[in-house]
């Protein structure tokens, strides 16, 4: 870490890095003058598992596994971009049932993770009554997914060539009851958040990323959309149904008629994207095919198909909080990958904190940080260093700044 | 005890939470513990900001090369009687990363753990009852005094 200041009066807080994000803890280091951030710069790398290397002593169906444990939040679009990966190397064709129950797991896991995201975004406002009744609704969706999946977090639903259970017609009603009641609560959700002085205040003119940087710095998923760049895979490179069913880019100006890019945008963005979930689950249940399910059950045989593969493919998913891509190659001798490399969303999204906290306040860091929803939260530690004299600011007192300036706001 | 605490402030435990390279997923379902469904502040327990105000540490993933000395430093920090609470398959035995160049893992070979808690990711209700587990032992070190 560089001590020297660059002016006079301004000081350098270190944040991290026990941090319990997913594939990419981080250090931060900011520059501050007063309260405002002069600069801010990102070290990575502390939760290193070796993931992509462990992958080159495993067959593809233990990767999946693998895969899966990347993230426990992106249970799902980890293997999903794997299984796409494998299947673009190996050219194997996917039953058409199997495409729409997987638009249906994706659109859950979206579902769950944007309502995971309001309830943390609220909490680091100090709006925590918010925080328990979103995550009471995502306990609700977890429901749904041990339903229709078997677990609640990591759910073992994907494999290479489909999908590992199906959805039958006895199923239907409880999961078309427990829409409706994401449909409800969204209602009130949209309130809380859209009509909220207290949220309008801190969110509004908050952690801007323009179009040109988010542009520039590759942002993606939610976080680029809500900055007015039209970018989502599902769009974009229709892949699983989603070339059957009626999807369209959402962008915040579809409510409010123009973009800020704000952090106020961003949650605008997320809940829009809930509403979108909702509908295309519905969309899928109504215009899903009958039929097989997966390629290839016996999965020896698809070892043996897999082992002769000598090539390479893409996989690329729109997870929740962006896209993520998965890059793998077969050399045909051993049925292991012979190359495995992951690239998660929020490796593009961790830049654009930058230009957004720029010329922010110390107590706008939780909630800006969080607006990409890297997970902030918890346990993050902060050092003031000055002039070798240190003192420390741990997550709690951070969350305290920021509850006060809400505080503030509301006098 | 100082005079005017009840016996149920003993058992109000406090606990840290410290991610030492999880994958999130036993992260959430601490969290999912202390949220409307299964609300573990009923009895007394509840996440606190510093190891220092902790009874109980409950650590996740398994310790990676960069946050060993972290979690250690964790651990120093809290004051006695403490109880160590491993939560997920991976700190258990490593699980799926167990070959892995970067790890120094699993968690007992740094800390001494009191409960091993299983699951990729364990439930809710597993998570509290191992933190009703150690508790057990917190008696117990309090009745040997």
């Amino acid at each position: 870490m560089k001590q020297t200041a660059t002016t006079k009066t301004s000081y350098h807080i270190p944040v991290g890095p026990i941090h319990p994000a997913l594939k990419e803890p981080v250090y931060f280091e900011f520059e501050i003058d007063g309260e405002r951030i002069i600069d801010v710069n990102v070290k990575l790398g502390h939760i290193h598992r070796g993931v992509e290397w462990a992958s080159r002593k495993r067959n593809p169906i233990q990767v999946l596994y693998l895969a899966e444990r990347i993230c426990g939040i992106c249970s799902y679009c980890h293997p999903a971009a794997f299984s796409l990966a494998v299947e673009a190397a190996a050219d194997i064709q996917v039953p058409e049932r199997a495409e729409y129950l997987r638009v249906i797991q994706g659109e859950l896991e979206r579902i769950c993770s944007h309502i995971l995201w309001a309830g943390v975004a609220a909490h680091e406002i100090g709006f925590d009554t918010v925080l328990y009744f979103t995550w009471q609704i995502r306990e609700k969706a977890l429901d749904l997914t041990e339903y229709l999946t078997g677990n609640r977090i990591t759910k073992g639903i994907m494999t290479i060539g489909g999908i590992r259970r199906d959805i039958t017609k006895d199923m239907l009603p409880r999961i078309k009851r427990d829409l409706q009641f994401f449909k409800d609560n969204f209602e009130k959700l949209r309130h809380i958040f859209l009509d909220d002085k207290t949220i309008k205040m801190r969110s509004q003119g908050a952690g801007i990323l323009t179009k040109k940087d988010a542009l520039k710095l590759c942002a993606v998923g939610p976080t680029t959309r809500a900055s007015g760049v039209k970018k989502d895979v599902r769009v974009d490179t229709s892949y699983f149904a989603y070339g059957d069913l009626d999807i369209d880019y959402i962008t915040p100006d579809v409510l409010t008629g123009n973009i800020n890019g704000d952090v106020y945008d961003r949650i605008i963005q997320r809940l829009l994207e809930v509403k979108q979930s909702i509908d295309l689950v519905e969309q899928c249940i109504d215009e899903m095919p009958a039929g097989e399910i997966v390629s290839e059950p016996k999965i020896p045989k698809l070892m043996n198909q897999l082992k002769k593969v000598n090539g390479e493919g893409v996989g690329r998913h729109e997870a929740p909080r962006g896209e993520v891509i998965h890059y793998v190659k077969f050399n045909g001798q051993t049925e292991n990958p012979y190359t495995w490399k992951v690239r998660a969303p929020t490796y593009n999204n961790i830049l654009p904190w930058i230009p957004m906290l720029k010329g922010e306040q110390i107590a706008d860091i939780p909630i800006v940080a969080a607006s990409t929803d890297p997970c902030m939260s918890c346990t993050n530690r902060v050092a003031i260093v000055n002039n070798n004299s240190k003192y420390e600011l741990t997550k709690e007192q951070l969350h305290k700044m920021s509850v006060e300036k809400t505080r503030r706001f509301m006098k | 005890m100082a005079k005017g605490l009840t016996k149920s402030f003993k058992r109000a435990l406090w606990v840290y939470h410290c991610n030492s390279g999880s994958c999130n997923g036993c992260d959430i379902e601490i969290i999912a513990a202390l949220c409307p469904r299964y609300d573990v502040e009923r009895f007394g327990i509840r996440l606190v900001g510093t190891p220092r105000h902790a009874d109980v540490l409950l650590v996740t993933g398994p310790v990676t090369r960069q946050m060993e000395d972290k979690v250690k430093r964790v651990y120093a920090q809290m004051p006695d009687p403490k109880a160590v609470i491993c939560v997920g398959n991976c700190g258990n035995t490593g699980d799926v990363f167990y070959e892995s160049y970067n790890l120094v893992g699993p968690v007992n070979k740094i800390l001494p753990v009191d409960v091993h808690v299983i699951g990729c990711p364990p439930r809710p209700e597993a998570i509290i009852n191992a933190v009703a587990k150690a508790w057990v032992k917190l008696e117990t070190l309090e009745a040997k005094k």
